[in-house]
């Protein structure tokens, strides 16, 4: 296979695609041909990248049709027998421009989810007097430790189906981050990240599909999170236990 | 709606139990009143029963008793997942709901018939 | 603290999982009940034998209609709203309504076995 033969989605929601020859090599990520194609082939191509090395998250795609972080995809390991090669946006997101999603809405639900650390000790941000003791193996923390390597990226949102069937539900990444400071020793919002987190725009609208953890490229698994939210949610509402402090 | 992104264990397993939910939820009234109105009396029952040794009437039995299971199946499996955190043996539960599902239709179909 | 809506929203699924443990056990018990009871054909006298005037099997089926009304409108409910975009507080009252009648049919069913 000497050209890759690749499909490229221009325009925004209302859009189609546009076909581009690629030299294939041996060597080549799948943002590598959309490098390609914007420098060589049409530089009015609009795509988001930076660190290419799979740290900031903003490179993901659609890939013949499954969401994958493009800089540390490799060609061969996606591409058809014909060198055929699918990109459109992030599913799930509004399309600001040909490749380019907006990610506003995921970054919204973070903050909705209550997403963010609110040191316990420290309501109003000051450091506190004792560092906390927290045990590396204590179950809580290996909870937390499992989830918190996410890097924002938006395959498992543009992946969940339920996002798609429920504009308000808050999508794997922000339940993710919601698990990790409920098992966080540190953090004192326990209580209302929990309120935050019920209901059909939370963990109780997943069905277990498992996509997000089937495609996140951190081997996260965002479906075990947002079980164990039910599973937290389940015992402290029916034995009444301390939610709040 | 692509398959590309959905042809893994969970999802599959996923929409087997909600296919088989939503029809044995439409059943399920269907069920409980011709049980209810056929039950008065045995010889009123007895008719009932008669007509269910039709051919298609057991083939169809055969089809509900296969749903009923891998449905059941197909719950147990999501509720390891959200009682118990069993998450790394979702795909082993998946493909063992559907084995056992299928078993229970075959011991059906050898005991109808 | 969570408003009423997602508050009423998780109790619905505390109701679906606490009535899908009682179903996994009355499935069970179903299934077996099916697989030798149509071993040589169905009669109502066997039928009968088996359930009149027993509380045990009465009990057993009042609680299973219950449990399958509830849980298959639940269902029901979260498919509607995910397929057709019915949401609301409103709608969920009707849908626990139908499964309770759906459960009311199931229980006369189940009086008709015991009487």
């Amino acid at each position: 296979m000497e050209q890759l033969k690749v499909s490229v989605w221009r325009g925004e929601d209302a859009g189609g695609f546009a076909r581009y020859d690629v030299p294939a090599r041996d060597n080549q990520t799948v943002l590598d041909v959309v490098t390609h194609i914007q420098r060589e082939l049409d530089p009015s191509l609009a795509y988001r990248f930076a660190c290419r090395v799979g740290m900031c998250g903003s490179c993901a795609m659609t890939v013949n049709g499954r969401a994958r972080w493009t800089c540390r995809t490799h060609v061969r390991k996606v591409v058809g027998a014909d060198g055929a090669l699918e990109l459109r946006p992030l599913a799930n997101l509004p399309v600001i421009r040909d490749l380019a999603a907006d990610l506003a809405p995921f970054f919204d639900k973070w903050q909705r989810a209550q997403g963010f650390f609110q040191p316990k000790d420290a309501p109003d941000g000051a450091v506190p007097d004792e560092f906390a003791v927290v045990a590396p193996g204590s179950k809580a923390r290996r909870e937390a430790d499992a989830g918190i390597e996410c890097i924002g990226c938006a395959v498992c949102y543009a992946s969940c189906d339920v996002v798609a069937w429920n504009g308000d539900y808050l999508g794997p990444a922000a339940l993710n981050r919601a698990w990790t400071l409920v098992n966080d020793a540190r953090d004192g919002a326990r209580g209302e990240r929990l309120d935050a987190v019920a209901g059909d725009a939370g963990c109780h609208s997943c069905h277990s599909t498992r996509s997000c953890t089937e495609r996140c490229p951190k081997q996260i698994d965002p479906s075990g999170a947002i079980a164990g939210l039910k599973r937290t949610l389940f015992w402290e509402s029916l034995l009444g236990g301390k939610r709040h402090g | 709606m692509d398959f590309r992104a959905r042809s893994h264990p969970s999802w599959i397993g996923f929409a087997v139990h909600r296919v088989s939910g939503l029809l044995l939820a439409l059943f399920l009234p269907l069920h409980f009143w011709a049980l209810g109105s056929a039950i008065q009396g045995e010889a009123r029952l007895d008719g009932f029963l008669r007509w269910t040794e039709n051919p298609l009437v057991k083939a169809a039995e055969t089809a509900l008793v296969i749903l009923l299971a891998a449905h059941l199946a197909g719950g147990l499996r999501v509720m390891a997942l959200e009682f118990l955190g069993w998450g790394r043996a979702q795909k082993d539960l998946v493909a063992l709901s559907f084995g056992l599902s299928l078993l229970v239709g075959l011991v059906f179909l050898f005991n109808v018939f | 603290m969570a408003d009423r809506a997602a508050r009423g929203q998780a109790h619905l699924w505390v109701v679906q999982r606490i009535t899908a443990m009682i179903l996994a056990l009355a499935v069970l018990v179903h299934l077996i009940t099916i697989i030798t009871a149509v071993r040589g054909g169905l009669s109502a006298r066997e039928i009968l034998a088996r359930t009149q005037g027993s509380e045990v099997w009465l009990l057993f089926y009042v609680l299973f209609a219950l449990a399958a009304g509830l849980h298959g409108a639940i269902g029901l409910r979260n498919i509607a709203a995910e397929t057709l975009g019915w949401r609301g507080r409103g709608l969920d009252f009707c849908w626990l309504g139908l499964g309770l009648l759906t459960a009311a049919f199931g229980i006369r069913a189940a009086f008709g076995l015991y009487a």
